[in-house]
């Protein structure tokens, strides 16, 4: 195979991906009473090198997506293709070795590591449980490396980690998932937890390290100006449903769906002149529930330019430009 | 016009195993009738404590205010018996907090609830209470009002939670509410609903609002004035456009460069506050922000700067270096 054949084909390639979840009811006998629609037909693909951002509030299914990937769910149907193998039809043993490949940094650096554990252990186990470095001396050596390289004093390895800072734990979060030198990394609100402060320094850490080792990032966020910072391209999530996927660049500076539209509406600007200048309509009522979620176009309840067909046909992706697809048929 | 609120140098510590850490130390501010003033700082800063002591929410042990005065409306709530203060809390200041889920009682009726504060502070009857209820649920925005006052808060979402704490916080027409965090459980389309809304009901019914938060963008949309809190302690107060245009303290301007922008091009890279936040029990006698500090000079370490003026009138900054700050900065925008 030619070098220009393996960079063509995508990483991963998300196609019709669903995650249905059952609600129960009953204490004698169980029977499902519905489902919630967490991820209901979402197609994405990555490139080698490439960082997807994945925004959308709470309840829209970003996380649900990245769980998927990373083998935490199994789906209800849909294919996940990852260096053009379907993760979910391999045998076991094969799915560990593709673990070690496909990374995950956590939101909330308190609750993902183990307290009792000292980093050096919570960087060193990944290491040993998938046999990389089987010589316990030069696994303690490349547990102080990899702490150097998140920018942590490698004796912090002695340390637990309730006596880092929330900064620092999220460093040690980043290093469990080098540990395994693996090739992508779903990064689900990795620097959300963190003080302003704090989250320029991880952010850049984030950046330095995908150029070192050539990552491939999946970047999973609810704040816009984050993820237009990090990513090339951006998938705006509503309700289980992609409505918006373009460059970042051109999603930020002509974002065609109305909720892409309200949620950049939203974000208030840290410039107290330019924000007396704005004239701010927020979007009016909430999420719909994903259990029920509304006929046709999911928007629609929310939406300032619904017409009647968008309470009857779901609108699909569709190409409106070239890499900019939209799913609102309204907009041209 | 004489202030609603001075706090006068406040001194709010708790004694842990570590040692005493001095989480509120020696912060003044006021706030006037009707104003809005946000205060900004990140976790640890004491932003919440100061606002809690204001409440005297504070757990003694083991926190305890040890020094300073809170003069609301002329009266020292640091000198009322606990009676006195209850009438002050939920009454004349009213609350809002970050977590509705935890700060409303999940075993009683959202009507409950509202008419609750309205008996034991007014002396209302149940039907008088109900009516205002069902009055104030309108207010906030809550459609269909009498059917949800007899829902409980599980069958509420988070912002129609929000509205409801903050209808509870109304109920007693305050002359001030404290908001905590009040959007940071939110999600941004419903943050931007309730800030929307808390700061026109505040106008309307010219309340006074002093918004707590780590978000600079809230900041600069709703705030008239800003107090910015760094380990315990104002390094900045002014107006907002002052401080947001003219720092004066390298914190500050540290914080502002470190966030990317929706409205400035692509950075190639962030510039973000060095090193780790303070370790409030091991503070010396300088400026607690010197180890991250690119101002820092050799007085930094010997004491710490009071907040003087800087700038223009109303314009505060705690560091040594706060008029060169000023001219620097001024001078590298001219060049740029």
């Amino acid at each position: 195979m030619s070098v220009t054949a393996v960079e063509s084909r995508p990483l991963l390639e998300v196609k019709g991906l669903r995650m249905h979840f059952p609600i129960s009811e009953g204490i004698l006998r169980r029977r499902q009473v519905g489902e919630v629609k967490a991820v209901d037909g979402v197609d994405f693909s990555l490139k080698r090198g490439e960082t997807l951002g994945l925004v959308g509030e709470s309840g829209c299914g970003k996380t649900t997506t990245g769980r998927c990937i990373l083998q935490l769910e199994h789906p209800t149907a849909g294919e996940i293709l990852y260096d053009g193998i379907d993760i979910n039809t391999l045998p076991r043993h094969e799915r560990l070795a593709l673990r070690r490949r496909i990374q995950v940094i956590f939101q909330d650096p308190y609750s993902s590591l183990n307290p009792r554990m000292k980093v050096g252990d919570i960087i060193g186990e990944p290491i040993q449980v998938h046999g990389l470095v089987p010589d316990a001396t030069k696994r303690v050596a490349r547990v102080r490396e990899l702490l150097s390289i998140c920018g942590l004093d490698p004796n912090f390895a002695d340390r637990y980690p309730h006596e880092m800072s929330g900064g620092q734990r999220q460093r040690v979060g980043i290093a469990r998932a080098l540990a395994l030198e693996p090739e992508f990394i779903v990064c689900d609100e990795a620097v959300s937890a963190l003080d302003v402060s704090i989250q320029a320094q991880v952010i850049n850490l984030l950046e330095d390290l995908r150029e070192r080792f050539g990552l491939t990032y999946l970047f999973i966020a609810h704040d816009l100006s984050v993820v237009r910072h990090l990513c090339q391209r951006v998938a705006v999530m509503y309700l289980g449903r992609i409505v918006e996927l373009a460059s970042c660049d051109e999603l930020f500076d002509n974002p065609l769906h109305p909720y892409t539209r309200a949620l950049l509406a939203a974000v208030p600007i840290p410039d107290p002149t330019i924000e007396a200048g704005r004239a701010f309509q927020p979007v009016r009522g909430e999420v719909p529930s994903p259990i029920n979620p509304p006929g046709g176009c999911v928007f629609h309840p929310r939406c300032p330019i619904a017409v009647d067909g968008c309470r009857r046909t779901r609108p699909e992706l569709r190409e409106l430009r070239p890499g900019h697809w939209v799913a609102c048929s309204e907009v041209n | 016009m004489s202030a609603l609120l001075d706090v006068r140098n406040l001194h709010t510590e708790f004694r842990t195993g570590a040692g005493v850490v001095r989480a509120v130390d020696g912060v003044s501010y006021t706030v006037d009738p009707g104003e809005t003033v946000a205060i900004v700082g990140e976790s640890g800063s004491g932003k919440s404590v100061g606002a809690m002591s204001i409440l005297r929410l504070i757990p003694d042990p083991p926190g305890r205010i040890t020094e300073g005065q809170i003069l609301f409306g002329g009266r020292d709530l640091l000198g009322l018996s606990p009676e006195e203060m209850r009438a002050v809390r939920g009454g004349e200041i009213g609350m809002v907090f970050q977590e509705p889920m935890t700060s409303l009682n999940p075993v009683l009726t959202i009507g409950r609830q509202l008419t609750e504060t309205l008996e034991q502070h007014r002396g209302a009857d149940r039907a008088t209470a109900e009516r205002r209820a069902i009055e104030l649920l309108g207010l906030v925005g809550i459609a269909d009002p009498e059917r949800r006052l007899k829902q409980y808060p599980h069958q509420l979402s988070g912002g129609m939670r929000q509205r409801v704490m903050i209808a509870v916080a109304l109920t007693c027409e305050p002359r001030l509410i404290i908001a905590d965090e009040p959007t940071t459980a939110l999600d941004v389309t419903i943050q931007a609903q309730i800030l929307e809304l808390m700061t026109g009901l505040t106008r309307r019914l010219n309340v006074a609002l002093i918004i707590i938060t780590h978000n600079l963008g809230v900041v600069a949309r709703y705030a008239q004035r800003v107090n910015v809190m760094y380990a315990g302690r104002l390094v900045e107060s002014g107006p907002a456009a002052e401080v947001y245009h003219d720092p004066r303290h390298p914190y500050t301007m540290a914080l502002l460069r470190s966030v990317p922008r929706l409205d400035r091009p692509r950075q190639a890279r962030l510039d973000p506050v060095e090193g780790q936040p303070p370790d409030l029990t091991r503070l010396d006698g300088g400026c607690a922000f010197r180890p991250r500090c690119r101002f820092a000079v050799a007085a930094c370490a010997v004491s710490q700067p009071a907040l003087e003026p800087a700038g223009v009138k109303g314009h505060l900054s705690a560091c040594f270096r706060r008029d060169e700050i000023g001219a620097a900065l001024a001078a590298s925008l001219a060049v740029a």
